[in-house]
């Protein structure tokens, strides 16, 4: 069994650290949640994982089946079967969905033939309508419809690891009904192993936890099973972060942190 | 099909405008960079005496070279070939000949005299002059009111005299109501040599024009082109440019909307390397009420190339009611590579809906990062994103048969990149 462990891992924002040292193991097929209020570090996590600029890892590692992937760029992260499901998915204008997932398809020796029918296969799983597919990648789409297009581009591609970040942010409860029972099937399917990072218990409906951690003020404060997360939905954040933390979220630092939040 | 044999002989009144206009501008003053319309230019390298005009055609045949252009718009309305400046093909369909579609010499075509300077006027600067001078062939496609022509005329210049001088003039004429797409190549072979295009469209109530140019001269011309038009009462023109060759290419667009509730949409891609100068000068004028016009202009620019874009919205007092609008964005693919955008405005009346906007960057990291987090290399990423910024203008080409041409020209360029 395949497995993304990340320990130990410390990363800072423009000379501010933003996580104080995470530790973490996921299997391939497990599903984790990372919970945690704003500010508390969650968007940094799934950005240092990808390789995202601007970003700076002080100590740690995070291993892909024991290759280190932190030295990586973060095509070769990709490579290495790691996917990033953005919560703000970026519009490229002028570039195709398929000459997007060719090129990721072709860049590690698959066939990238596939592409077209396996994309119009996966749209009509997840309610992607076909009309969108011949647009720029994320052009003139709502934030419903580019969460669903991450997804889709998720089962195409099928990653060993996916990284969700607040996938269910901007979504209608149809949307996210589809998304989250996508990536839930896509466990069993082809033995994926998800992280999905998020503020609200509601994603976790479709997408079950085998494990919930909660990320507060750059650390994992307490792990649990599926129950941890009923329990947030009763008590909120409240008990595991300090008031001066709620009413100041250290994420002010990240220039990357959800705005709207 | 006609092909000439003979140059057409010039009519007197041509001759005699010839010279008229020789006689006044005597020995010819370039102009010099503290003119702001020349400013960020080279036009202080040139000298006219490097070049010489072309007096006789030295070949009538097709130059080789073409026949992708003209595969590429198989089904065409009428085809002229002009080569250093004289025509050497030129052919219009029966069905459109039929229907009083003119497409050929000027001189032979229907109100000849009137056609030639009736929007370029005296000229619009000295190389206008010059071109009224020099002209050998001026070409004239005029389209009678209310026809809509469904096929594309297809217009090829083409230049391949080493040292040449050459100063191809075209006209368009859309009739009332008539609509028609115009497709205009320039291309060459690898000489060096001197071009100064003119062209004028005159669009009469409610016409409709696309026109559709693409530059791919070879990298040791210099050009320096002149586009003027004339948009009557809810007339349309779409003219849509892409620059991609010679040393020293400009192409200045004055685009003038005369009639009440005529539109002008302007757009060009360009895309320099090398030592390559592209250069852009824009002028939207609104002369008249309710006027629109929409103006985008994308480049890059690679290695030593640069590029200028200075743009002017004038809008006069008359003109309320004016939706105006300036786009230009530029990416900047090496440290050594430059590109000026200068927007600018001038506006008479308050009731107006202006904007403009102007960018120069690198490649957007956000779109790369994007991109390479599905698993594609930085390297064909950047490409995609390059190939993807022109997208947007090469969508909307009037004559989008030869947009495959021109992909392949930028994909040959990204390809030249990557091997540096």
């Amino acid at each position: 069994m395949g497995e993304l462990r990340i320990q130990g891992l410390k990363a800072e924002v423009v000379g501010r650290e933003i996580l104080h040292g995470i530790d973490l193991v996921v299997g391939s097929g497990e599903v984790h949640a990372v919970m945690g209020p704003n500010g508390s570090g969650k968007s940094t996590l799934s950005h240092v994982l990808m390789g995202k600029p601007g970003y700076t890892v002080t100590a740690g590692s995070v291993t892909l089946d024991g290759v280190e992937i932190l030295g990586m760029p973060t095509w070769q992260r990709a490579q290495a079967g790691l996917f990033l499901a953005m919560q703000y998915p970026v519009e490229v204008p002028g570039v195709s969905l398929d000459d997007l997932l060719s090129e990721a398809l072709s860049a590690t020796g698959r066939d990238a033939s596939i592409v077209h029918a396996a994309v119009a296969a996966e749209a009509e799983r997840i309610g992607l309508a076909t009309r969108l597919l011949d647009r720029p990648v994320n052009v003139d789409l709502s934030g419903g419809e580019k969460k669903r297009n991450e997804t889709m581009q998720l089962a195409v591609l099928r990653p060993r690891f996916a990284i969700l970040d607040e996938l269910d942010s901007g979504l209608d409860v149809d949307a996210l009904r589809a998304c989250s029972r996508r990536v839930e099937e896509a466990t069993t399917e082809f033995n994926l192993g998800v992280l999905a990072i998020t503020h609200y218990t509601r994603l976790l409906e479709e997408l079950k936890p085998d494990v919930v951690h909660i990320l507060a003020n750059g650390r994992i404060v307490t792990s649990g099973g599926p129950e941890l997360a009923d329990e947030l939905e009763e008590t909120g954040y409240a008990q595991w972060v300090t008031d001066d933390e709620i009413a100041a979220p250290s994420g002010e630092a990240d220039p990357f942190a959800d705005p709207f939040a | 099909m006609t092909s000439p044999d003979a140059p057409t002989a010039s009519p007197t009144w041509l001759d005699d405008r010839r010279q008229a206009v020789s006689r006044r501008i005597g020995d010819p003053v370039l102009p010099s960079t503290e003119e702001e319309v020349w400013r960020y230019s080279r036009i202080g390298e040139l000298d006219l005496a490097d070049w010489s005009t072309v007096a006789e055609p030295a070949e009538r045949g097709l130059p080789a070279g073409i026949e992708a252009i003209l595969a590429a718009v198989p089904e065409r309305a009428a085809t002229v070939v002009v080569r250093n400046g004289f025509i050497v093909h030129s052919e219009v369909e029966l069905t459109w000949s039929e229907r009083g579609l003119y497409v050929g010499a000027l001189v032979s075509g229907p109100e000849a005299e009137t056609a030639l300077g009736s929007v370029s006027g005296d000229g619009i600067d000295v190389f206008s002059q010059l071109n009224d001078v020099n002209s050998a062939d001026p070409i004239l496609i005029s389209v009678p009111r209310g026809l809509t022509v469904d096929a594309p005329v297809v217009l090829i210049d083409w230049i391949d005299i080493e040292g040449c001088a050459v100063y191809p003039r075209l006209v368009i004429r859309v009739g009332a109501n008539a609509d028609v797409k115009v497709l205009d190549w320039h291309g060459s072979a690898d000489v060096s040599a001197f071009v100064a295009p003119v062209v004028e469209l005159d669009l009469a109530h409610a016409a409709r024009l696309g026109y559709g140019s693409v530059q791919m001269r070879g990298p040791r011309i210099w050009q320096v082109a002149s586009q003027v038009s004339h948009v009557m009462a809810d007339a349309t023109l779409t003219s849509s440019h892409v620059a991609l060759g010679g040393d020293y290419a400009r192409a200045r667009t004055d685009c003038r909307l005369i009639g009440k509730g005529a539109t002008g949409n302007l757009q060009a891609i360009y895309f320099g390397e090398n030592e390559q100068t592209l250069d852009f000068r824009t002028f939207q004028k609104h002369d008249a009420p309710k006027t629109t016009s929409n103006l985008l202009f994308k480049g890059a620019v690679d290695d030593h190339s640069r590029s200028v874009y200075t743009g002017l919205i004038k809008v006069e007092k008359v003109a309320t009611g004016t939706n105006a609008f300036q786009t230009n964005r530029n990416l900047k693919l090496s440290e050594h590579a430059w590109a000026e955008s200068v927007p600018n405005l001038e506006i008479e009346t308050n009731d107006v809906k202006c904007s403009h906007a102007s960018t120069v960057g690198p490649v957007d990291l956000e779109q790369l990062f994007y991109l390479e987090s599905r698993g594609v290399p930085t390297d064909v990423a950047e490409r995609l994103v390059v190939a993807g910024f022109f997208q947007e203008v090469l969508e909307a080409f009037p004559v989008p048969g030869v947009v495959g041409l021109v992909n392949d020209a930028i994909e040959q360029r990204l390809d030249r990149r990557s091997e540096r």
